[in-house]
């Protein structure tokens, strides 16, 4: 896992087999070169405001997609999600569910939050490979992602 | 997802319209699509107003940007305003690949953005692509 330079996927799991087989149904497709990892709320936020551990890290550099499990250690995955849909810096960034939860109260607050979709973690083994090609494959290919550069960003949308 | 999604489909151009409804047509579990042409349409077949009080409730919506009467943007930003509508995934599907309407729309709360390929056959793939995933992997509200 590549800490410096562009990061193409964060990765929030606190699971070590769902990390393990989310990294290897990713790598398989070549759906990302920089996978970076990371096991809990408090992590994810400082990964992608740039702080604590995560300082030295370029804000103009974000990751393409965020893969967000809601069930995490110190802050929430929901908590992680409206932090970063509130901030005008990261709120177009693509945070897309990925959770055990089947519950609808889940389902319902992460889209009022503004995740950009939802994704239920099946049990099956090759059914989670499926979902994990499938969720690559739309959101680094098939979705145009908005521009790197949050400042640029901001910029084309006043214009 | 055993019965048929629902997708309400906002273009106001004709070829792209049926186009995009042809490809969903012939998916393994066609999606009931309901067609408005215009911004102002989409929004009272949301309100369930006028001539759609009938109206169902769409699982998706699919959103192009440059519409007579009320564009994209505004339909895309009433919807993510309004506590009733704003947990709907709206797709936004439009021949625009500016970096200014990627953006906009972003702020605005769209849940994806996909530019319409020129290209028939690409065009095909990319309507595909958006039914198999919000439909076969991803979870909407029901």
């Amino acid at each position: 896992m590549n800490t410096e330079g562009e990061v193409d996927i964060l990765l929030v799991e606190d699971n070590p087999d769902d990390l393990e087989l989310t990294l290897h149904a990713l790598r398989r497709e070549h759906l990302a070169n920089n996978i970076f990892a990371v096991r809990d709320g408090e992590e994810a936020l400082e990964f992608l405001f740039c702080t604590g551990r995560f300082k030295d890290r370029n804000f103009d550099h974000p990751p393409r997609l965020v893969l967000l499990d809601l069930k995490l250690p110190k802050l929430t995955g929901l908590e992680v999600l409206k932090r970063v849909k509130d901030d005008p810096r990261t709120k177009a960034l693509p945070v897309v569910i990925l959770t055990a939860s089947k519950e609808e109260r889940d389902l319902v607050a992460s889209y009022n939050l503004g995740a950009n979709s939802y994704i239920q973690k099946p049990v099956d083994f090759d059914r989670f490979r499926e979902i994990v090609k499938s969720a690559g494959l739309y959101w680094m290919v098939i979705n145009q992602r908005p521009l790197a550069n949050p400042a640029q960003m901001a910029a084309a949308a006043k214009q | 997802m055993n019965s048929a999604p629902k997708i309400l489909l906002v273009d106001d151009n004709p070829a792209d319209a049926n186009l995009t409804c042809e490809v969903l047509a012939t998916s393994e579990n066609p999606a009931q699509v309901s067609t408005v042409q215009d911004g102002e349409q989409a929004l009272m077949f949301l309100h369930r107003m006028g001539q759609f009080a009938e109206a169902i409730r769409p699982d998706l919506i699919i959103l192009d940007l440059n519409l007579p009467r009320k564009d994209g943007r505004a339909v895309l930003a009433e919807v993510k305003a309004d506590p009733e509508l704003n947990e709907l995934p709206v797709v936004i599907f439009t021949t625009s690949h500016s970096a200014r309407d990627i953006a906009r729309c972003y702020e605005l709360g769209a849940n994806s953005y996909v530019s319409k390929p020129g290209n028939l056959g690409q065009f095909f793939s990319a309507v595909r692509s958006i039914e198999n995933f919000w439909f076969g992997f991803a979870s909407i509200p029901n």
